[in-house]
């Protein structure tokens, strides 16, 4: 029988990309006391308990609640902002119009860091700190100018004659807009509300430097189990796999088009 | 209803000073190259531009500056515009809709456009799935349904096969006629033009060469610029001289300066004459005979067509039937007078050919 080199190589790259998830669900599976004394490729001791705990205790659900919220209001935020943007600037030429569309995206050059502390005193001082809102809008800083980048490589793939069309039949900008334009570029407005919830529900520092009780996000409650009986292994390795759960799902939606959103919609 | 149109742009202008009058119900026609202005011409009548100068009237109503959603018109592209995300019925029905028709009234129009434009029995599919052909028609129903004043139709054919362009040729005069609307229709055909009748405005490098009804132009061009536009393939052109009742042509041959060519007044001019009046045996004791050097034959079956050198000039000759010719030998062509047209040294038209004067 002819062996496919070609597969063994892919199959063992897989494996090598799952290693690390398939160990934080068997992780989650299992006992704290299994996690630290035993080395076992499964679980010995098959527990739910630590989907338990995040399930029924409040500050853990509370942890996704709150980053949901916040991901969610990012998201529209940014793609809202970002439509009417992308379309001027894919339709319209003014002065500075490549200067400020490349501009646009040096604003994501600079590490989140650098943003944590006047975003942290502004909204301090304004009386935002630790609410949802606060941490949504810190994010729509990086999160803008990618959907403009990946929505204009879309609405730039729509032929103008469209528009005009559309005007001469009698749409109004926001009818032509709505009815004709938006569903044209559906899939690029799905890859860009992808990419802005991805950045938000991986962003560690802002939120966790904005937030305290009332909006903690789970990534900062995740860096929070350090209690006084030591780490909480397996309650964390749950939470890790609960976290992956949602790119997943919002990555299968848009599996498709994907591609095309990595590369800012020119293709 | 254009007057003193201009269009500047980065201080080139794209439109010289252009008149225009186009009446009611007439099919009227942008004859002209690639880039010669037809397409901004169009977009500054439908509005979608704006004249640098000059006005645009309508029913003598002054629409320089109105939205292009108030005005009356419809606009058909060269690329195949259609509401990729509708069906065909709702994109026939979107410019109904917008006009807050009752939903009966749009099912009406709809089923009469699609049926003309026999798109029938794919009004629930998407255009994207249909071909090429199919797509243009839903355009063409969209514009037509709406029954503006004035359809634009933008070079509509060429994008589309040889075969759909003769058979939705066919039919665009039949749908004008049953309009009622100003048509304007852009083309870089000659042979489109003649097929739709009506007027022609021949456009070379954004200005109107000439403007009037399709076959007095084609037979009684203004000038060499518009017999060259108005020419499939273009005039063939040489200079000669008059004295007397002596025609000599640059190359030196001489002719009898007979009926044709007898009223033209001493000096020196340019002759042209259409490729198709080449013709490579002598029917009439009149044809003048000249030599060619041949560079290439395409046989298109029926035609042949003879690409030579004549002195510094190319011509073009039109023969029916297939001709076995050796290239790059001299061949004799003959010509008769009376397909002569006679242009004075700037370019304006003298006389006439003598054969399509009467008409």
């Amino acid at each position: 029988m002819k062996i496919n080199k070609s597969a063994i190589v892919m199959i063992f790259y897989i494996l090598f990309l799952m290693l690390p998830i398939y160990w934080l669900i068997n992780m989650s599976l299992k006992t704290n006391q299994e996690i630290l004394s035993t080395f076992s490729l499964w679980p010995n001791d098959l527990t739910f308990d630590n989907y338990m705990v995040i399930f029924t205790d409040p500050s853990w659900y509370g942890g996704y609640l709150n980053s949901i919220t916040y991901v969610v209001m990012n998201t529209v935020i940014s793609v809202s902002v970002a439509l009417p943007a992308a379309y001027a600037f894919s339709r319209y030429n003014f002065m500075g119009d490549k200067h400020l569309f490349f501009w646009l995206l040096t604003n994501r050059m600079a590490p989140p860091a650098v943003f944590a502390l006047p975003f942290f005193q502004l909204y301090s001082s304004v009386g935002l700190f630790d609410t949802h809102i606060a941490v949504a809008l810190a994010h729509t800083l990086f999160n803008v100018p990618l959907a403009v980048w990946i929505l204009e490589g879309f609405m730039r793939g729509v032929p103008k004659e469209i528009d005009e069309t559309a005007y001469i039949d009698g749409y109004s900008f926001f009818g032509f807009f709505r009815k004709i334009f938006m569903p044209l570029i559906a899939s690029g407005i799905g890859v860009a509300a992808f990419f802005c919830f991805m950045f938000s529900w991986v962003e560690l520092l802002l939120s966790r430097t904005l937030t305290s009780v009332d909006a903690k996000s789970i990534a900062a409650t995740m860096t929070r189990t350090v209690s006084a009986s030591g780490l909480d292994w397996g309650v964390l390795a749950a939470a890790g796999v609960l976290t992956i759960i949602p790119g997943a799902l919002v990555i299968y939606f848009v599996r498709n088009h994907i591609a095309k959103g990595f590369a800012l919609g020119r293709v | 209803m254009l007057e003193n149109i201009t269009l500047t742009e980065n201080d080139q202008p794209h439109i010289y000073e252009t008149n225009l009058r186009l009446e009611k119900a007439t099919m009227n026609v942008l004859l002209g190259a690639t880039l010669s202005g037809k397409t901004t011409l169009m977009r500054l009548m439908a509005g979608l531009d704006k004249p640098s100068s000059g006005s645009i009237l309508w029913n003598d109503e002054d629409v320089t500056g109105v939205r292009v959603q108030d005005r009356d018109i419809a606009f058909v592209y060269q690329q195949f515009i259609n509401y990729p995300s509708l069906t065909v019925y709702e994109n026939i029905a979107s410019p109904l809709r917008l006009m807050n028709k009752n939903s009966a009234d749009i099912d009406k129009a709809v089923r009469q456009c699609a049926d003309l434009m026999k798109l029938s029995s794919f009004l629930t599919r998407k255009p994207l799935e249909l071909s090429g052909g199919q797509q243009q028609r839903c355009a063409l129903a969209r514009a037509l349904v709406k029954g503006s004043g004035l359809v634009l139709l933008d070079e509509p054919l060429a994008n589309l096969d040889y075969k759909l362009r003769e058979e939705l040729r066919a039919e665009i005069p039949k749908i004008f006629a049953d309009s009622g609307a100003i048509f304007v229709y852009a083309t870089t055909e000659p042979e489109e033009a003649l097929l739709l009748g009506g007027n022609t405005a021949t456009l070379h490098e954004g200005r109107i060469t000439q403007f009037g009804k399709t076959s007095t132009i084609y037979r009684q061009p203004k000038d060499a610029t518009t017999a060259r536009i108005f020419s499939n393939p273009p005039m063939n052109f040489l200079k000669l001289s008059k004295s007397g009742n002596k025609i000599t042509f640059s190359d030196g041959t001489n002719a009898k300066a007979s009926e044709a060519l007898s009223k033209l007044g001493d000096g020196d001019y340019i002759a042209g004459f259409r490729p198709n009046h080449l013709e490579l045996a002598q029917h009439s004791d009149m044809a003048i005979k000249f030599n060619a050097k041949l560079d290439v034959t395409e046989i298109t079956g029926s035609e042949t067509y003879m690409h030579m050198r004549h002195g510094g000039e190319r011509w073009v000759g039109l023969v029916h039937g297939v001709h076995d010719l050796t290239l790059g030998e001299e061949v004799s062509v003959f010509l008769d007078p009376s397909h002569i047209y006679t242009f004075s040294q700037d370019g304006n038209m003298v006389l006439p050919a003598f054969y399509a004067k009467g008409i």
